[in-house]
């Protein structure tokens, strides 16, 4: 009975202290969740903002610029002077001109570094001789050149074409400078394109006798097309949004640019002004805040349907993977 | 035959010769920008140019103190502002954010990185900078280090958030899996387990984001004031510094290229130097920490 009666109480103390320990891990729990509530809470406030901030950035743009942009903004050249009067029509053409003229230079040259560095520096790696020092120095050059901030990439192209090689500030000399600005860019995504493309595709075309520039031309660049083009749309986006290098290169002049097709030389050497730098222009020296809120406008338009077109081709890029994985 | 090979042969030379170009145009921007800016560092003295205070290129007095301080400045301010916001909207992405909210998250953050610096300059002086102006402290302006800190911010925020979601991203599942066995809840895996794992990769993010900020040129010539004068603080509260006009490195470039000559334009180039070694050092430095961590 005395046993019996000790054992009970053991028992109790036991589940007493059992029971306390659970109920302050309980409430030490409770109190955990609650931290993580309220980080968590944060978190989403975190996101919530980037998306309010580029609403907000958008939305005022677009809101402030529809005011002033009709066909006749649109259509007619600014006319100088202090109130910035007239529309944008000859920025606009000189966007896509200088657009063109860079993708031109820039494209043929990154391309071909991407294909180098995936397709043929590939065997050199883990080879120690001179050939591999070169694929890491080459390496070292593609990644210190996209992390060179674009006054520099000015600074060069003003040193360089506009001065030394006298181009005078013109479509050439920016074009020149822009393309460097780019390479990295196209570079990378080429190469990022190129290691999509299964290995088998290529051992197929050289088994059927192809060389490998044939295995290239004809099996590895189509498959790795959609991720080469959305490079180049990306750089076109770098090129439409910079302004620095072409506030130093390009000249600012708000005439009509010559014709490319009719007057090639001409075109090279003229000056021009870009959309984002006659943003510049209106909003910096002159009071045209609302000319300068409908270029924004138009400029952040072209800028979403850049991005449309990236993802658009991203996804088209993953999709086609897929599909014949 | 023969020409296919011929052709095969020769155009693998050529792709090296497209490979080499990055490597060539570096070379000749350091030789360029180094060449043009020699005569500056030989007349004024690169000492000399680094610590004085006074930039006045009539007065062939060209030190450029106050924009290096402008630069540090407003990088400091961006990095003060962003980085909170950049990392929660990383972590929000990697961790927390359900698949349909994060496919509205992801592509703002990228059009964020999108939207051309002059857009956000314009909205800086036109929405910004009259609100940085309620401030009450007399001599503010509204233009001036807080508003173009805040530009920046935002401007860098897309850096930081995509390297830092791929460094989350890049901590293994077990990692997870055993903080969440433990009985840890899901916030103390990620401040106890996720980001400690993620860390290198976080840090780099921040540096290549300090890398953008100190290269960024036109948005902050349209919101910083661009005075050339050193900032102090408006009164005894040392923060209001950042109520100050100022002009960055980059700024300083831009804005005065257009018509210098002689040393003064020398000058510029040298300002370029500095900035670009400067860049350099901290890209370098990011891509370090990036290494260590694939390693």
């Amino acid at each position: 009975m005395n046993e019996e009666s000790e054992e009970t109480m053991v028992n109790t103390t036991q589940d007493v202290a059992w029971q306390q320990t659970q109920s302050e891990a309980e409430a030490h729990l409770a109190k955990r969740r609650l931290t993580e509530k309220i980080a968590f809470g944060v978190l989403w406030a975190a996101g919530a903002v980037a998306v309010l901030v580029l609403i907000a950035v958008v939305g005022y743009v677009l809101l402030e610029g529809a005011q002033v942009i009709d066909w006749a903004f649109l259509t007619t050249r600014p006319k100088g002077g202090l109130s910035g009067e007239g529309g944008m029509s000859t920025t606009i053409v000189a966007t896509i001109y200088l657009v063109g003229l860079t993708i031109l230079i820039a494209a043929p040259l990154g391309v071909g570094a991407g294909i180098y560095l995936v397709e043929y520096a590939g065997e050199m790696q883990g080879t120690s001789g001179w050939q591999a020092h070169l694929i890491s120095v080459i390496r070292f050059g593609v990644e210190t050149l996209a992390g060179v901030p674009s006054i520099i990439f000015g600074l060069f192209g003003y040193a360089l074409f506009v001065t030394t090689m006298k181009f005078g500030f013109s479509m050439i000399a920016a074009a020149l400078s822009g393309a460097c600005l780019v390479l990295p860019v196209i570079i990378r995504t080429t190469e990022e394109a190129l290691l999509t493309v299964p290995r088998p595709y290529r051992e197929g075309s050289l088994a059927l006798g192809a060389t490998q520039w044939q295995t290239n031309w004809r099996v590895v660049l189509p498959a790795a097309m959609p991720g080469i083009i959305t490079g180049v749309v990306l750089s076109v986006g770098r090129i439409v949004s910079e302004t620095a290098v072409f506030y130093v290169t390009l000249g600012g002049s708000y005439y009509m640019p010559p014709s490319p097709i009719l007057h090639f030389r001409d075109f090279l050497t003229s000056g021009g002004r870009t959309m984002a730098l006659h943003l510049y222009y209106l909003a910096n020296d002159t009071a045209a805040f609302d000319k300068a809120m409908g270029t924004g406008a138009v400029l952040v338009v072209s800028i979403i349907l850049i991005n449309l077109a990236i993802n658009y081709l991203s996804h088209r890029l993953n999709q086609s993977m897929r599909g014949e994985a | 035959m023969k020409l296919t090979y011929l052709v095969d042969r020769s155009i693998k030379y050529i792709l090296l010769v497209c490979a080499l170009l990055s490597v060539f145009i570096l070379f000749l921007i350091a030789v360029f920008t180094l060449r043009e800016g020699l005569e500056a560092f030989q007349t004024i003295g690169v000492g000399q140019m680094l610590s004085g205070t006074v930039w006045r290129p009539g007065q062939d007095q060209y030190g450029i103190l106050a924009m290096i301080l402008g630069s540090v400045l407003v990088t400091i301010g961006a990095i003060a502002i962003g980085v909170p916001f950049a990392l929660g909207c990383a972590i929000f992405l990697a961790e927390v954010a359900p698949d349909n909210v994060r496919a509205i998250v992801r592509p703002a953050v990228e059009l964020l990185a999108g939207i051309p610096s002059v857009v956000y300059g314009l909205v800086g002086m036109v929405v910004l900078v009259p609100m940085v102006r309620q401030i009450p402290v007399p001599g503010n302006s509204g233009y001036g280090l807080l508003s173009a800190s805040i530009v920046l911010a935002v401007m860098i925020l897309p850096t930081i958030t995509n390297i830092a979601e791929d460094a989350i991203r890049a901590v293994p599942q077990s990692y997870r899996e055993g903080a969440f066995a433990l009985g840890s809840t899901h916030w103390q895996t990620i401040t106890g387990v996720i980001l400690p794992a993620a860390r290198s990769g976080i840090i780099a993010g921040i540096i290549l984001g300090v890398g953008r900020a100190l290269g960024e040129t036109m948005a902050m010539i349209m919101v910083i004031g661009n005075s050339v004068v050193l900032p102090k603080p408006l009164n005894d509260n040392p923060i209001t510094i950042f109520l100050r006009q100022a002009r960055t490195l980059t700024g300083n470039i831009a804005v005065e290229i257009g018509y210098a000559t002689g040393v003064h334009e020398s000058a510029l180039f040298a300002t370029g130097v500095i900035l670009f070694m400067l860049i350099m050092l901290v890209n370098i430095a990011a891509r370090m920490l990036m290494k260590e961590r694939h390693a």
